[in-house]
């Protein structure tokens, strides 16, 4: 593989783009595709089909192999609270090879010190999530409680197409925030996209504990197909 | 430090570009119960030095010898891994799976 197409894979990775490293598995040709060049590829439909799937595999066409490398975006979590369990959140999502970004605009949590190293923005969702654009390789997770903040994350992200929601709060809680989201005219379909209470059930108690069944809930929804029972 | 897909692919464009030797091994294939997905990279570069993988550990050791060859004079190969296979004496899936690697050099 020459230098530049490694490069150039890694700087569309790096900037959240599909792309797909297409090699002639016989002669060692190889080329990019970029997200935007799929649909003039001779491979096109070939193409289309592994990203559609996310997944890498042997193509053939007029008797040559191909191998197609499918690069998909980096699966994103966008978190709603810089929060205690957001804390323990953030380096276990970077070890899954998850984009984390935090977002709240109580600048008292939104510190650095708070979290090193992690993208942070001390702003309120509706003003910064449009700007990020919550796509179908996004996660959002509320963790606030506070309706405020959490409920405008909570409705960009029904009317996205958001591979996972979840929110933190007990089912009282869950059964108001239902309300709410009916008054603001989401129907009982869209509400139940929401993954509430928020993680798997494996009897979390600390904020890391916690963490770990949010994350492990994401990975759920994002492997689902690969799943023993569904 | 941490070697998910994001790190391994830019892990061998640092190294290359810091003048090592390096190559890519990619699994093509897979047949039966393999341990890790089509599309899954072991980076290598001359000193050995090795980072994400193909398996769970069974078959790196062959792929790191093949990749030095692969280093040493450019051409690509593809190579099978199985218990099926002739090569089974030397090494193997004891998951009884089956798996195709290409490795290519990073010129």
């Amino acid at each position: 593989m020459r230098l530049s197409l490694l490069s150039d894979l890694n700087a569309e990775r790096a900037a959240r783009r599909a792309a797909i490293l297409v090699t002639d598995v016989a002669s060692g040709e190889q080329r990019l595709v970029r997200e935007a060049e799929v649909e003039t590829d001779p491979l096109a439909l070939e193409l289309q089909d592994s990203l559609r799937r996310g997944k890498s595999g042997l193509v053939e066409r007029d008797g040559r192999q191909f191998f197609l490398t499918v690069q998909s975006p980096p699966v994103r979590v966008v978190v709603i609270g810089a929060v205690h369990i957001s804390q323990a959140l953030a380096p276990m999502a970077r070890g899954l090879d998850l984009d984390i970004t935090i977002i709240d605009p109580r600048t008292a949590f939104a510190t650095p010190e708070r979290f090193p190293d992690v993208p942070l923005l001390a702003e309120w969702p509706d003003a910064v999530l449009p700007e990020i654009g919550i796509d179908r390789y996004t996660a959002v997770v509320a963790l606030t409680h506070d309706p405020k903040i959490d409920d405008p994350a909570l409705s960009a992200s029904l009317k996205s197409e958001c591979f996972y929601i979840g929110a933190l709060g007990s089912r009282k809680t869950h059964e108001r925030r239902v309300q709410r989201l009916i008054e603001a005219g989401f129907t009982q379909t869209d509400i139940a996209r929401i993954h509430a209470p928020i993680g798997l059930d494996i009897g979390a108690v600390s904020p890391a504990e916690i963490a770990v069944s949010i994350l492990a809930e994401i990975v759920a929804s994002l492997r689902k197909e690969r799943r023993r029972s569904a | 430090m941490l070697s998910t897909d994001t790190d391994i692919l830019k892990t061998a464009e640092a190294w290359r570009r810091e003048g090592r030797g390096v190559a890519i091994a990619t699994v093509v294939e897979t047949w039966g119960s393999a341990p890790r997905p089509v599309g899954s990279h072991l980076v290598i570069d001359g000193d050995t030095n090795f980072l994400g993988s193909v398996s769970g550990g069974c078959v790196e050791g062959a792929v790191i010898t093949e990749a030095l060859d692969v280093i040493a004079d450019g051409k690509p190969r593809m190579i099978e891994f199985g218990v099926a296979d002739e090569t089974a004496w030397q090494v193997g899936l004891s998951c009884g799976g089956r798996i195709r690697v290409y490795v290519e050099r990073l010129d």
